[in-house]
């Protein structure tokens, strides 16, 4: 049934996986938070070129499962296109997952993990 | 009979068939109120898929504005090493959300509420330089972006809750519905028709005994008959020789010997 208060009563945080611009200027908007060292971790991932898929993968992990301060993940689309299988299976109400558009990659309704179960409810 | 569809394992006995019937009744109003509480919540359901159908694409709108503001930016300071200074001084979240619940018959939804700390500002040396103007107006437009973005979290979180709670809720109508009503129906129809063999039985076995009981009577009284006849014929040998009748034991005991104390 639904989530207890316990599962989200601490979670305060949003985490971004994206691109350079869209990670600067989220966190511009003051969303960035690096936890107290010595193990200070980063909220957010920049993925360029270079970046491996096992890197977003394990950033992916670590924002949905391992911490639980994250209240929401919000993940560039096609970023979310290279780890597909891994937002598509993703179901917890817990992080909430947002796929955002990027600036180079226009929002595409098509490929949403959450409009096309909506879809798929309404058996469109 | 019984033997069609399943039913429970009881004894049938007329207590049992109260329960079964009690049982009966409270899986019929569980029944209504679980089907309301499912079209209650489909029907939020449904506003909220709306909603989030809206909202997905005014977040398109809004990310792309906040794109542009940001290529404000990074114009007006002259290269990107803005971006990279941007990355290394953030410390402290200042855009925080919270989670409050809302109820839904009975299902609580959270959802998130953002807010500001106020008071540390990893940025306020950025843009010092020159652009300064332009990163504080970037600034507001992701921050009005990621509150729209918060929104639909919120709203996404309630539909994968709703959408949960929902299967669940219509699992359990349609078990109500179509395994436990129709078992416990079939239940309540063995104790019946088990009941109404025990008092067939019972009626067929009280007849037998009353008709044995009459035959029994009819005997007797044929023998008594004859017994009397008999009595009768002998009589004239019991006058003894005084001439005096002897007398018949009025009461019957001639066979039980007196108890002396």
């Amino acid at each position: 049934m639904a989530a207890p208060p316990s599962a989200y009563k601490d979670r305060q945080f949003l985490a971004v996986i994206g691109d350079e611009d869209s990670v600067t200027g989220l966190l511009l908007a003051g969303v960035g938070h690096v936890t107290d060292p010595p193990d200070s971790q980063r909220n957010f991932l920049v993925v360029d070129q270079k970046t491996e898929n096992s890197t977003i993968e394990a950033a992916f992990d670590r924002f949905t499962q391992e911490r639980k301060d994250i209240a929401i993940v919000l993940i560039n689309q096609h970023i979310a296109d290279k780890i597909r299988h891994r937002v598509d299976t993703y179901t917890a109400a817990f992080p909430a997952l947002l796929e955002i558009p990027s600036k180079d990659h226009p929002y595409d309704p098509e490929k949403d993990s959450v409009l096309k179960r909506v879809r798929r409810l309404f058996g469109e | 009979m019984s033997g069609a569809g399943a039913r429970e394992a009881v004894f049938p006995t007329r207590q049992v068939l109260g329960q079964m019937k009690s049982k009966l009744k409270g899986a019929q109003t569980g029944h209504d109120l679980l089907k309301r509480k499912s079209e209650a919540l489909t029907k939020r359901f449904r506003e909220i898929t709306r909603r989030i159908d809206e909202a997905k694409r005014k977040m398109g709108r809004v990310m792309q504005i906040a794109a542009f503001s940001l290529a404000e930016v990074t114009y007006a300071v002259g290269g990107g090493n803005i971006l990279y200074q941007i990355q290394e001084s953030a410390k402290q979240a200042r855009f925080r959300v919270r989670t409050k619940q809302e109820n839904v018959s009975g299902v609580f939804l959270p959802a998130f509420e953002s807010f500001t700390t106020e008071g540390n500002n990893d940025f306020g040396l950025t843009g010092l330089g020159k652009g300064g103007q332009q990163v504080q107006r970037c600034r507001e437009t992701y921050a009005r972006a990621v509150e729209t973005l918060v929104e639909l979290a919120s709203l996404q979180t309630a539909f994968v809750i709703l959408d949960e709670v929902i299967k669940v809720v219509n699992r359990r109508v349609n078990a109500i519905e179509h395994v436990i009503i129709p078992k416990t129906e079939n239940t309540i129809k063995y104790i019946n028709s088990e009941l109404d063999e025990l008092d067939r039985e019972e009626f067929y076995r009280l007849k037998k005994v009353s008709n044995k009981k009459e035959r029994d009577a009819a005997a007797a009284d044929v023998e008594r008959e004859a017994q009397k006849k008999k009595d009768d014929s002998s009589d004239e040998d019991n006058v003894d020789e005084e001439g005096r009748m002897q007398t018949k034991d009025l009461l019957g005991d001639q066979d039980n010997e007196d108890v002396i104390f």
